[in-house]
């Protein structure tokens, strides 16, 4: 059975993901997961402009994802949740079985070093992945399909 | 007379930057045109972006496409700002007509860019 892909992506919904993933996954679903969105229906109808009408987008809250993961990992193979941070994915880790990580785009900030062109980290984040990684989470970094996906052990070696 | 309106491109890669560059090729100069890539941008870091772009003046914000991250971090820039208008799906034949209707109010340009830029799109012979 495939594990639900859980991206973090600090751009959310945009092209990688619409285009890119939804192609190589044949997308159906996207749930964003972010406590902000989730409480504002204006940030929620300029997300829903950017997926195709193929494709259903549901927003949640991590306490939403607590009950809800089961039914998105029901269609696992053609669902991915959009994070918009290591901060977000250690919380959702918290309350679901999230098995399978993509570090999509992590873009600079001040007090992050880059590990790749897409993935700028803070110690404390790269604190963060390390801990899921020994918890069994499967993480690695790959923006777009048709690249190579980089573990985590290489990633933050 | 009010400032002539500032037009910003927004756009994936390095496409901004190019089309500003053609436009500045066919007319002798891209004056009050401001390229703005995604590259390296979170959300908020793109927002930012627009902010130093567009400078507190009137501007119509040309987009690359009707989705996507230069779409939503556009929208969400302009929101509640009615001297700042979207239009999505730029080409270089609206940029380059812009470049001599920048004395239109923020609308009027914004249609007009999209006559123009539907304008130049033919299937030929």
């Amino acid at each position: 059975m495939t594990d639900v892909l859980v991206r973090v992506d600090d751009r959310l919904v945009h092209g990688q993901v619409v285009v890119g993933w939804g192609r190589a996954l044949g997308l159906r679903h996207i749930v964003l997961v972010d406590d902000a969105i989730r409480a504002s229906p204006w940030e929620q109808d300029l997300y829903r402009m950017g997926v195709p009408s193929a494709v259903q987008i549901e927003f949640a809250s991590v306490a939403d994802a607590a009950t809800a993961f089961p039914r998105w990992a029901a269609d696992a193979a053609h669902t991915i949740l959009l994070l918009g941070s290591v901060e977000t994915l250690a919380r959702l880790c918290a309350v679901a079985p999230v098995r399978r990580v993509n570090l999509g785009g992590i873009h600079q900030q001040p007090g992050r070093r880059e590990h790749l062109p897409y993935v700028f980290l803070t110690e404390a984040e790269a604190d963060r992945l390390r801990a899921l990684d020994r918890a069994g989470v499967a993480i690695s970094a790959q923006d777009v399909p048709t690249r190579r996906a980089v573990p985590i052990e290489e990633l933050l070696a | 007379m009010s400032e002539p309106l500032r037009g910003v491109v927004v756009s994936h890669a390095a496409l901004a930057q190019a089309l500003v560059e053609a436009v500045a090729r066919i007319t002798g100069h891209a004056e009050g045109l401001v390229p703005v890539s995604n590259d390296g941008c979170s959300r908020d870091a793109l927002e930012q972006r627009l902010v130093e772009a567009v400078g507190g003046q009137p501007a119509v914000v040309f987009v690359d496409l009707p989705s996507g991250s230069c779409l939503l971090a556009s929208v969400k820039f302009a929101r509640g700002s009615p001297d700042v208008a979207i239009v999505a799906g730029v080409n270089l034949a609206m940029l380059v007509d812009f470049l001599y209707h920048r004395d239109l109010s923020v609308h009027d340009a914004a249609a007009r860019a999209v006559a123009t830029g539907n304008r130049s799109l033919k299937v030929l012979p």
